[in-house]
């Protein structure tokens, strides 16, 4: 649908390669169909499912059937479902789009998603010609709807530790599945599970499970915090048969669907933040602009302006990063040939390829959106304790995102590690760049930077992605093999490297924009480019520090941090200045704008 | 049937609208279907389902219009023509996009022509029943059910909340109120059809007219936007007291009587 960058870029690349803004898909590239798109998904989520709120948080699931039926009509079910299957096959970025609209409506959005994403994605990915045809075309009409089902009692973060257990019977015709898989979006209404279970006890392997199947059944529903629209119920699996010709993918190879589909499922988690978190600016300034207090619009206490421009700032940064995301996919897998689409292994590997920016942008999204639905709980003040409030539920259905799709503690560890992987194969010249580096610093001079737009961020882009090395370098000399019981410096280096990502995608970003319609037009994004990267910079140079600080000593140690200081040395911004102008303009729309 | 929607562009209702120098500041704003012309393009689909036929919707307007043209092609609609004036025209009012719808329809065979009750912006709700005129059919305003039978057509119309049945035939020209239908939104497959169904873009020279002959009957002298509502009063005392004081107080400062 969209014509977009030719280069294809291998995952992790932006740590070691220098980027150019025609290189990235922004929000600015969509297509006149993309905006339709989102148009009418916002009119349906605004004008369908958000009048019917007090029904699904009071768990009224027909209510959630209903609209899903309703959002398969008119197109919404079938983004990510090729033609050939009942669905439309558009392209990623139409399916972000639709995502991010859908974040308006809180849990009613994870029913959503566990439908269109992580519950009918295995088979678009994974599936057969025949298990295609059998199961998507209803799944893309929302006349069948879909579940996931990967996590047990036991085995939450350690997901192949799964005790399920599938035994294929005397007749060869079926697996006999026994086990019980907690915490399941959509189990109170799913037609279609997929299930994953160890044959034998040691080879992990996906299933189709229809509720129909003999022995499936569902506990009662779960208590939970927020996302009360969602239903969420054990899956209680008792001698349950599955014809073998449900087995997705290969045997002992359900590992493959599962993480794929978990990152898939990572930055579109961070494309809803994106979407939660406009509405959050959104109900917040107008509110402000409203709620007057010692006979003034609170809007007009700088406190509060600083919370709007940092809520809107971080926002900037975040939708820049995901959507430069989606855009790499849909780069990866648009190129993939029709074959090479129906083989789930080259998907995974298109899929594994950006494991690193997907677990990025989940850290990110998700600890973005809890910031910004806390800011708006306190910017409303008590009201915003009141559950008639939007705010109120928002901050309960935000908690949650830091724990799903990989905890947010897990996502931190996996970047380091997928990093030195990449490194280790060959695929990243992280080794030889971080060798170049330690001669460079012994010779570095300050470099003069020039006073243009954005020529400081550059400079300091350019820095982080040195400071990040030296930081990860030093903790891999150091520590070797071991790094990986360091917990606390791999995080560290995971941060640097996601702040270093979101810079380079706010940076990009706006360049892209001005080089389209010029300055004038794109203030805002200027300040938020500004703002944010200043104050991510300060919190690269602090976690290298630390992390410098965990790895040397003596004189070495002194050595080494007299040299970052050579890379962190800069005329700094006043971002309190800055703040004050970004609030202006948000306060003045009553939203968040770019 | 032949069928046409008369659409105008129009700010999104959510907009906030800033005036600036005597005029309404359109810079980064949203822009939607006249919500009253959405009314129109959905039963002129209904109509077209019903009786066969091809709908083209119209408007008058900018390049940026097209958008909103899009959306109607997306919604079902099977053409669509941009008569853009942004070159020709440098003032307009309803008397203006007459004129020149005037001179589109000209050559055209018309059965339906379908347009919103008013523009939300504007709000003059003339275009319609001026067009009628000039092409010499009949009109019928704020209408809320439309059934054609051959040629035969009747109409229900909104008076103040209460109904008037109007019998009348083909061609006809109805401007839609709310409560005629319910818009569909446009389905992500009508979206991708969309692309595909031709859009005509005309210029006034198309149409044989000079911007002499459409120059604006009216003149706008100024644009503010409504005062700021003021903070509300409790009275305080006995009920009496209270009474006394609200009459006073609607008397001379209300000055409602």
């Amino acid at each position: 649908m969209s014509d977009i960058q030719e280069k294809v870029f291998k995952g992790g690349s932006f740590i070691t390669e220098d980027v150019l803004p025609e290189d990235i898909i922004t929000p600015e590239d969509l297509t006149d169909e993309h905006e339709m798109i989102a148009k009418t998904t916002e009119d349906f989520v605004e004008g369908e499912v958000l009048p019917k709120m007090d029904q699904l948080e009071n768990q009224q699931f027909d209510y959630a059937v209903d609209l899903l039926k309703q959002a398969g009509e008119l197109g919404l079910l079938g983004v990510d479902v090729p033609e050939e299957y009942g669905g439309l096959g558009l392209d990623k970025i139409s399916s972000a789009l639709i995502a991010e609209k859908f974040a308006l409506a809180g849990g009613f959005s994870v029913s959503y998603g566990g439908h269109v994403g992580i519950g009918s994605l295995p088979i678009v990915f994974f599936g057969n010609q025949q298990q295609k045809q059998k199961y998507l075309p209803p799944l893309a009409t929302g006349e069948k709807l879909a579940a996931y089902a990967l996590t047990e009692p036991g085995s939450g973060s350690d997901a192949l530790g799964a005790k399920t257990s599938a035994k294929l019977n005397e007749a060869g015709t079926h697996y006999i599945l026994n086990g019980e898989k907690q915490w399941i979006t959509n189990s109170a209404f799913a037609d279609v599970f997929i299930v994953y279970a160890q044959i034998d006890g040691d080879k992990f392997t996906a299933f189709i499970v229809e509720r129909d199947f003999p022995g499936v059944s569902t506990g009662p529903e779960e208590k939970k915090m927020g996302l009360k629209s969602s239903s969420t119920r054990t899956l209680i699996l008792e001698d349950t048969e599955v014809p073998v010709e449900n087995v997705l993918g290969e045997v002992g190879r359900g590992h493959i669907i599962a993480f794929n589909i978990l990152n898939v499922g990572r930055y579109k988690l961070a494309i809803g933040g994106v979407g939660a978190s406009k509405r959050g600016i959104e109900l917040s300034a107008s509110y402000a602009n409203e709620r007057k207090q010692f006979n003034t619009p609170i809007a007009n206490f700088s406190l509060i302006q600083e919370k709007l421009a940092t809520m809107a700032t971080h926002t900037y940064a975040n939708e820049s990063a995901v959507y430069r995301t989606v855009g790499l996919f849909e780069q990866r897998m648009g190129k993939l040939t029709q074959e090479q689409l129906n083989d789930g292994s080259e998907v995974a590997k298109a899929i594994a390829e950006y494991q690193i920016e997907c677990s990025i942008t989940k850290v990110f999204g998700s600890e973005l959106m809890d910031y910004v639905v806390d800011e708006a709980v306190q910017i409303h003040g008590g009201y915003g304790f009141m559950q008639e409030y939007e705010v109120e539920r928002m901050y309960r259905d935000s908690r949650v995102q830091r724990i799903f799709e990989g905890t947010n503690e897990i996502n931190r560890l996996l970047i380091p590690g997928s990093l030195m992987k990449k490194a280790m194969k060959g695929e990243l010249p992280l080794l030889q760049k971080a060798q170049n580096l330690q001669e460079e610093l012994m010779m570095l001079m300050p470099e003069e930077v020039g006073t243009k737009t954005l020529e400081q961020e550059k400079y300091l882009l350019k820095n982080a992605k040195k400071i990040g090395l030296l930081a990860a370098g030093l903790a891999a000399q150091k520590y070797g093999e071991k790094l990986k019981q360091e917990q606390e410096l791999l995080a560290n280096i995971a941060d640097i490297v996601s702040e270093i990502y979101n810079i380079e995608s706010a940076i990009l970003r706006t360049e892209k924009a001005i080089a389209k319609t010029g300055e004038a037009k794109n203030q805002q994004k200027i300040l938020y480019t500004e703002v944010y990267v200043e104050e991510a910079f300060n919190r690269i140079e602090a976690d290298a520090k630390e992390t410098i600080i965990a790895s040397e000593s003596g004189d070495t140690l002194r050595i080494t941090l007299s040299a970052m200081r050579k890379l962190t040395r800069h005329d700094p911004t006043n971002v309190i200045a800055k703040k004050r102008e970004i609030a202006k303009t948000i306060l003045q729309e009553e939203k968040y704008t770019v | 049937m032949n069928i046409f929607v008369l659409m105008k562009s129009t700010f999104d209702t959510e907009e906030k609208i800033n005036v600036r120098n005597n005029k309404i500041d359109e810079d980064g704003a949203e822009f939607i279907i006249n919500p009253y012309d959405e009314y129109a393009i959905e039963e002129a689909i209904q109509q077209r389902d019903q009786h066969g036929g091809e709908i083209t919707v119209v408007n008058v307007g900018s390049s940026d219009n097209e958008k909103q043209l899009r959306t109607a092609l997306a919604m079902g609609a099977d053409k669509a023509v941009l008569i853009n004036t942004e070159d020709d025209v440098e003032a307009g009012d309803a008397f203006t996009t007459v004129k020149i719808l005037e001179a589109f329809f000209e050559e055209k065979d018309v059965d339906l022509i379908l347009a919103g009750n008013v523009a939300i912006d504007e709000a003059t709700g003339q275009v319609g029943p001026r067009l009628a005129q000039c092409l010499d059919i009949d009109y019928v305003t704020t209408i809320t059910e439309l059934r054609i039978d051959g040629k035969q057509v009747t109409v229900e119309k909104d008076v103040e909340g209460d109904i008037e049945v109007i019998e009348t035939s083909l061609p006809v020209l109805v401007t839609c109120q709310q409560g005629l239908n319910e818009p569909r939104y446009p389905s992500l497959p009508g979206i991708m059809k969309a692309k595909k169904k031709p859009l005509e873009e005309l210029e006034i020279d198309d149409l044989n007219i000079e911007e002499e002959d459409v120059q604006p009957m009216t003149k706008t002298i100024e644009i503010f936007l409504p005062p700021e509502r003021q903070a509300g009063k409790v009275l305080q005392g006995e009920s009496q007291e209270q009474v006394a004081e609200l009459v006073q107080l609607l008397q001379k400062e209300a000055k409602v009587f």
